[in-house]
């Protein structure tokens, strides 16, 4: 009777402890940014695609490569003056956001599209575009299709936890065609139920399906259909409400881009200081506060061109003719006809 | 412990109840007294449990809050905007409620059909590896060994990507009687649709379940006066069964529609009278063949009748007709299946998935059930002149089952579970829809929320209906 009672009163004890320490809790508050958090951890933890050919995958070696991947080893190079100062962390469609969401990593460059709900109502913000895509559909040449028109009654394959499912519906739908979609968690079973023929046709974004055609055992056999069906403009982003961070990522991007505007690429760096150019200048830290006002050393872009290059060099490497062999179209720089605008670097 | 009489002392602790001179102490002392009391502290310890459990609650709701985040359900209201190609018809301008609610029915579906097809695979299973057979039980044993120890999700995506979508394509699709299409975008089968007189169908199934209920009530009234129900439960299931067959049969076969029901008559008859003799001469009058005969012959004498009169066999009006699969070639080559019913690849994966590996652990708890059952019952029941079968059925299932039915609650509410792996193989489960409602949505913590409070509902609700099977086995002890 005795041992009872004591037990008894050691679970209330336990009980009012569990109650007590919940208290204080709720008064604290995050005061720490979550730059000083990555200077303060060493390394900037990354959200990436891991099965993406050209954007974000595993290399033979077991390291991870590609488009994306390259923009979060700049961010590191920008941070800490040195690219390989990321740790990766390959994410699906579904997990990414609340990945971010919950601050499990710090920025996410993974093909994600910016859209409005997302930047609103899943309370993100996206940094830049890296890349403009549109959504198209794959299907066998055999076929003969030209059109969504002519697939009445077909069934797509496509990825869950995208905007691809939501445009998907949409295209049909302003078509007036009958459908059915195949959702897939992971992209690699899209593209193998679509190869083994479970379905008349895959949609994704049109850089993904080129990546996925790249890699069939056939790619003769399929075609995409000249029908874009959404702006996909797809960029790195941040979770909602750390402007500063926000601005880092930010900058970095446009900074790659300013590099490729201005002529400054991985090789002639060190020469480029001593232009006359003030943009030159100014990016490269040899003159103004621009880093300092970021958080970030003055000369974070020399780092950055230096270990990683501008932005045509990253994409070049993985996704001109060496690579997925994507022709640049809307992804040029605006002096060159295309959609890259790097704001003025003041 | 028993509480010795009031005013008495206990010779180590002192009086148990207060004396006079202890209940006029001071007002701490009373309030002591009163928190010792083991009543008390049940009470109390309960209310600040509940209140740690809100707090806790609590704090988590004002952390999220506090990241500026709102917590509603005002989005299921909202037009989903998606398509959802699986179970109940589902339109993109259709809420997310709905949504959810395909998600629902389509667990709902996979975990009933799974169980029902898991209990019959582990019940055979089991038994077979104990069958003295050598090559059965080896069997058995090969297969419960390697179901049970690979993982689920590997064997659903060996069986989806290695065994269902290497079916043949749909152009050169194998074809079954039936027509039964097999073919990587599924199984095509012949489904039954109401047509005209199906409304006057309904009364037969009235008057069956007004039968049944007032066969039970018979039963349960014999059990009650004699201490034995009259008649078998089977008699009670039997009329709720066959009438809304003879129903069905009634609309769509016109004159043949008699001979089947003779037949049925006289084999309830025979059926009666065999079970009769069995019970004065110790052994029925004559074999089951002779009961079955009559149910096979006259409806065939009665089909050849007709035939050779040359009256109709189909009935005018009926109440159901079979929509058949058909193949029909479209432009560019393309086959697609139209009319009947198509069980999609996923599904068909999923459902096999389950029941194969849900089997397995089944076969264990039965085999285990049948193994608590003392070999002298067996021997006993052998000796008494019972077959294998009978000694099976009659003696050591019905005491196995009371070992085997509270691990199998287990086994059951592991496959509703399981069925969330579906979102690996393209099946539109609660889990799948829910995945995209919350990527869709961004409400992230309500979905969850949804989702766990799904699982929960279907776990107790099966909870529930097997703890009332597992009292009515268990042996009534007086």
């Amino acid at each position: 009777m005795k041992g009872k009672l004591y037990t008894y009163l050691a679970v209330l004890l336990l009980l009012v402890l569990v109650v007590v320490a919940c208290g204080p809790q709720e008064q604290e508050e995050p005061t720490v940014g979550r730059l000083q958090l990555i200077k303060d951890r060493g390394y900037v933890i990354c959200g990436c695609n891991a099965e993406l050919p050209g954007f974000g995958y595993l290399n033979p070696q077991g390291e991870f490569e590609g488009f994306d991947v390259d923009f979060c080893r700049a961010i590191a190079a920008a941070v800490f003056g040195d690219a390989t100062k990321v740790e990766f962390r390959p994410l699906t469609a579904a997990e990414r956001l609340p990945a971010l969401q919950t601050g499990e990593i710090d920025v996410l460059i993974r093909n994600t599209t910016w859209t409005l709900t997302r930047d609103s109502a899943n309370e993100l913000d996206w940094a830049a575009v890296t890349f403009y895509d549109g959504q198209g559909m794959m299907v066998p040449v055999a076929t003969g299709w030209q059109t969504l028109e002519d697939m009445e009654g077909a069934t797509v394959c496509c990825t869950t936890g995208t905007t691809t499912e939501m445009n998907l519906s949409d295209a049909f739908r302003a078509r007036g065609v009958d459908y059915a979609p195949l959702l897939f968690e992971k992209t690699q079973d899209t593209a193998t139920a679509y190869e083994e023929g479970r379905c008349d046709g895959q949609t994704s974004d049109k850089s993904q399906l080129a990546a996925l055609r790249s890699a069939m055992a056939r790619p003769e056999d399929h075609v995409i259909l000249d029908v874009t069906m959404s702006k996909e403009p797809l960029g790195p982003l941040t979770a909602h409400g750390d402007n500063q961070w926000n601005d880092v990522v930010r900058w970095v991007v446009w900074g790659m881009m300013q590099a490729e505007e201005s002529g400054i690429d991985s090789t002639n760096v060190d020469q480029m200081g001593s232009s006359d150019d003030p943009t030159i200048k100014r990016l490269l830290g040899v003159e103004g506060e621009v880093g300092a006002s970021l958080g970030l050393p003055n000369d974070f872009m020399v780092k950055v061109i230096k270990q990683i290059g501008n932005y045509e060099e990253v994409y070049m490497q993985h996704l001109g003719p060496g690579g997925l062999d994507i022709p640049r179209g809307p992804n040029l720089l605006w002096t060159e006809g295309g959609l890259l605008y790097p704001m003025a670097w003041r | 412990m028993e509480r010795p009489p009031a005013g008495t002392v206990h010779p180590d602790r002192g009086p148990i109840r207060p004396s006079p001179r202890r209940e006029a102490s001071s007002f701490g002392q009373q309030v002591i007294q009163f928190l010792l009391d083991e009543r008390v502290i049940n009470v109390l310890v309960q209310v600040l449990f509940t209140m740690a459990v809100l707090a806790v609650a609590g704090w988590m709701i004002y952390n999220y809050v506090q990241r500026g985040r709102t917590f509603t359900f005002g989005f299921l209201g909202e037009e989903a905007s998606f398509d959802l190609a699986e179970g109940l018809e589902f339109s993109p301008t259709d809420p997310y409620a709905r949504a959810f609610l395909v998600g629902v029915f389509n667990t709902i579906r996979v975990a009933v059909l799974g169980v029902i097809l898991a209990t019959i695979l582990g019940l055979a299973a089991g038994i077979a590896r104990l069958s003295d057979n050598w090559l059965i039980s080896r069997i058995a044993g090969v297969y419960i060994e390697i179901v049970r120890n690979t993982p689920l999700l590997v064997q659903l995506f060996f069986l989806y990507f290695a065994v269902i979508l290497k079916l043949p394509d749909i152009t050169d699709a194998v074809t079954l009687p039936g027509p039964v299409f097999l073919s990587k975008r599924g199984i095509a089968i012949p489904w039954p649709v109401p047509a005209g007189s199906f409304v006057y169908w309904w009364p037969f199934v009235g008057v069956a379940v007004v039968l049944a209920i007032v066969l039970q009530v018979v039963r349960k009234q014999g059990e009650k006066r004699t201490g034995r129900p009259s008649f078998g439960l089977l008699w009670v299931f039997a009329p709720l069964i066959n009438i809304p067959i003879l129903g069905l049969l009634f609309f769509s076969f016109g004159y043949w529609w008699a001979f089947v029901t003779v037949a049925l008559i006289v084999t309830v008859v025979l059926q009666v009278m065999r079970s009769r003799g069995e019970e004065s001469m110790g052994r029925p009058g004559f074999g089951l063949l002779w009961v079955f005969a009559p149910l096979v012959i006259i409806p065939v004498l009665g089909l050849l009748i007709l035939v050779l009169l040359g009256w109709p066999v189909l009935g005018s009006s009926p109440a159901l007709l079979a929509d058949l699969p058909e193949m029909v070639s479209k432009a560019g080559g393309v086959v697609r299946v139209e009319g009947g019913t198509t069980l999609s690849p996923e599904f068909v994966a999923l459902l096999l998935g389950l029941v194969i590996y849900t089997g397995a652990f089944i076969a264990e708890v039965v085999r285990a059930g049948i193994l608590s059952v003392p070999k002298g019952q067996t021997e006993a029941a052998r000796a008494v002149g019972l077959t294998n079968a009978q000694v099976l059925r009659l003696v050591v299932l019905p005491q196995a089952l009371r070992v085997i039915i509270p691990p199998l609650i287990s086994q059951y509410l592991n496959l509703t579970k399981n069925s969330s792996l579906a979102i690996g193989i393209a099946f539109l489960d609660l889990y799948a829809v829910s995945n995209t409602m919350l990527n869709q949505s961004g409400r992230v913590v309500e979905v969850f929320i949804m989702i766990m409070a799904s699982y929960l509902a279907m776990s107790l609700t099966i909870s529930l209906i097997m703890n009332i099977v597992n009292r009515r086995i268990q042996i009534v002890e007086r």
